[in-house]
């Protein structure tokens, strides 16, 4: 899909500091109806952030108007479970452009990229100090810099880097998605399947 | 150089590589549903793309459909909505379609090896992430994002780095009332839900050498709950014997060329995996999980363990028991249950039927439980009326629905109430995965048979 160009971004920083958060989490299964992507902002962490009757959960990190930004800090094993998509959409929608975790879920983190999300792995230790520094002052910016592939809490200047394969950089920087590359290897792709057995 | 089945597989369907980068991988054989693929189709339309190769993609839907009279119209508009998009794209690019109706529909992952779509050495990918099944025929299959979809519909091909590889061994005799449930749980609770995030799994030893095709689907059916993103077993006989004469197996000439191939699909002797582990069968006895993800399991017989006990962050954990309504050291055996979910792609297969049958036979369902019974398709169903399985179930105060995949991720009306405990033979007991606030305990047929008459959470050894 086509999705915001991604360099650099300094914003402040959402924390939720839970393990396992499955997709189920991020976008409840009855959310899945629709057949357009827009729209599931919304339903983010539907069954966390409201009541049965619609009412926010005042405990309940994203109804907290201490904390807002376009990052997202996860706990680790972050997006484990289906392979729905619309939790990255979802998450997306919602305006978060970044998710920082300590360990992140294969399809996850792969939907992530494909829509314009970054998944930034640290180790376990920054992710400790990304939490501390929010929980100590929640207007601490986090600076994301994807072409240096870096990552720095700007109110204390500890840095990590980070790692992404330089194809998915590359589409990130520029907006590109996989479907440009594919279309244009189709002579290769019709070659290769015409030597299939079945 | 010596290779594992899984490098065979990969190796064979990479068209190009990236320096860098991920490999250009070729999709043999595309599942889709009703749910994650309309947007693929927006996109197709949005660039003005065809299908490629719609002899390659299969459309089932399965997600959001009814259990009950499937031949009215479907009363939610959005599932409708939905449903209609699956058809309307399947007509406009060729696809094949088994809609809601169908004699062929039922749930993707049950009918694809069922009509012998599902081949040794095939890739193969759906916006499922229990794709992973289809590994049980030596085949890589992992489930993919919307956006794979479209580039599989496209290009036939996704953009996929060549994950890890890890081998998994499990040997010995397994135990009375021990089933294919209950090994691939025991292994989840060894590795934890994010213990092979980055690998893809090879499981062997004679444990998965001696098991059916149906229970091998039900293992590497799992594989995703590990964090692994699909799972596979070399085939053997036991595979080309399920597999020959199903409708779109190879036929003649071509199936012996086709098993000529698949018996070279096996790991050399002396290839290299980046990790292994091996467990003994003699270890794992019935599981059951008590928390609000797979990793949380253990056998039926044991205590809830101690946060401390655990890996991994204590508030995490106790929040998850808070979640169950359930405290550390607490026993399984005797928890209250309120219903009982027999279905999905892990365990709506006939011999799920047969194993839930030889415990309730002759026995009364507990007054207190409502039974969800969903077969994974019309084709299972069928076996059940024959075999007589149906008889033995009504006998005993249960009602057989329709196929589809029903309370497992509960997009259609069975949905389990907020605080009631469901014991459920499906894959995930994430928080609301069965309805908002449901509360699911996974095991296998048989210890769901087991709850079912006796109405609490019971060892089914005391029942066989």
């Amino acid at each position: 899909m086509a999705y915001d160009k991604f360099t650099t971004l300094t914003s402040t920083a959402v924390p939720l500091p839970l393990e396992n958060v499955d997709t189920d989490q991020i976008i409840p299964a009855r959310f899945l109806k629709a057949t357009k992507r827009e729209g599931f902002g919304d339903n983010l962490f539907r069954d966390w952030r409201y009541n049965n009757d619609n009412t926010p959960k005042e405990s309940f990190v994203l109804n907290n108007p201490i904390y807002s930004g376009k990052i997202l800090v996860g706990g680790k094993n972050f997006g484990s479970g289906s392979s729905r998509e619309h939790a990255a959409w979802a998450v997306y929608d919602y305006g978060f452009r970044c998710v920082v975790s300590s360990f992140f879920a294969d399809i996850f983190r792969n939907n992530c990229l494909n829509v314009g999300v970054l998944p930034v792995q640290v180790s376990a230790e920054f992710s400790e100090q990304i939490f501390n520094a929010i929980y100590d002052d929640p207007n601490t910016e986090i600076e994301v810099n994807l072409p240096n592939q870096t990552i720095t809490i700007l109110s204390t200047g500890a840095q990590e880097s980070f790692e992404i394969n330089s194809y998915k950089k590359e589409n990130m920087l520029n907006g590109f998605d996989d479907i440009d590359y594919l279309q244009n290897i189709k002579g290769d792709i019709e070659t290769f399947a015409n030597g299939l057995l079945l | 150089m010596s290779k594992t089945l899984f490098d065979k597989v990969w190796d064979s369907h990479v068209v190009r590589k990236i320096e860098g980068g991920p490999d250009v991988f070729f999709i043999d054989r595309h599942f889709i549903h009703e749910v994650t693929s309309p947007v693929a189709f927006l996109g197709l339309k949005s660039r003005g793309l065809k299908v490629l190769y719609p002899e390659r993609t299969f459309a089932t839907a399965d997600h959001n459909t009814p259990t009950i009279n499937q031949h009215l119209p479907v009363q939610d508009p959005l599932s409708a909505n939905q449903l209609k998009a699956l058809e309307d794209n399947s007509n406009e690019y060729g696809i094949s379609h088994w809609g809601l109706g169908h004699q062929k529909n039922g749930i993707v992952h049950v009918v694809g090896p069922e009509n012998g779509i599902t081949f040794p050495g095939a890739t193969i990918v759906c916006g499922d992430s229990h794709t992973s099944t289809h590994g049980a025929f030596g085949a890589i299959a992992f489930g993919i994002g919307t956006s794979e979809v479209e580039m599989v519909l496209s290009t036939q091909c996704i953009m996929q780095p060549k994950p890890k590889k890890m081998r998994i061994n499990v040997n010995g005799q397994l135990g009375k009332g021990v089933t294919p449930k209950d090994v691939a749980l025991y292994i989840i609770s060894q590795l934890s839900t994010s213990g092979a995030t980055g690998y893809f799994v090879e499981y062997a030893g004679d444990v998965f050498e001696n098991m059916t095709m149906e229970g091998r689907m039900t293992v590497c059916n799992l594989s995703i709950e590990m964090g692994a993103r699909g799972g596979m077993i070399a085939p053997d006989e036991t595979t080309f014997a399920y597999l020959k004469d199903k409708p779109l197996s190879p036929k003649g000439a071509d199936w012996d060329k086709a098993v000529a191939h698949w018996k070279t699909l096996k790991t050399d002797a002396g290839a290299k995996f980046d990790k292994e582990l091996t467990f003994s069968a003699s270890d794992i006895e019935p599981m059951i999980t008590y928390g609000t993800n797979p990793g949380m399991g253990m056998g039926i017989s044991k205590n809830i363990p101690n946060a401390e006990a655990v890996e991994g962050g204590v508030a995490t954990y106790k929040k998850s028991l808070e979640y169950m309504g359930y405290n550390e050291n607490d026993a399984m055996i005797g928890k209250k249950i309120d219903y009982v979910f027999l279905g999905s792609c892990t365990n709506g297969r006939i011999e799920d039927f047969r194993a839930f049958a030889s415990i309730v036979k002759g026995k009364k369902k507990a007054d207190h439980v409502t039974a969800w019974l969903v077969p994974g398709s019309h084709e299972v169903e069928d076996k059940i009326k024959e075999e007589g399985i149906l008889d033995i179930l009504t006998e005993a105060g249960f009602v057989l629905r329709q196929p589809g995949c029903s309370a497992c991720l509960a997009m259609n009306d069975d949905k389990v109430p907020a605080g009631k405990y469901a014991v459920s033979t499906s894959n995930r007991n994430f928080e609301g995965r069965q309805g908002p606030g449901s509360r699911t305990l996974l095991a296998s047929p048989l210890v769901a048979a087991a709850a079912a008459v006796t109405g609490v959470v019971t060892d089914p050894r005391e029942l066989l």
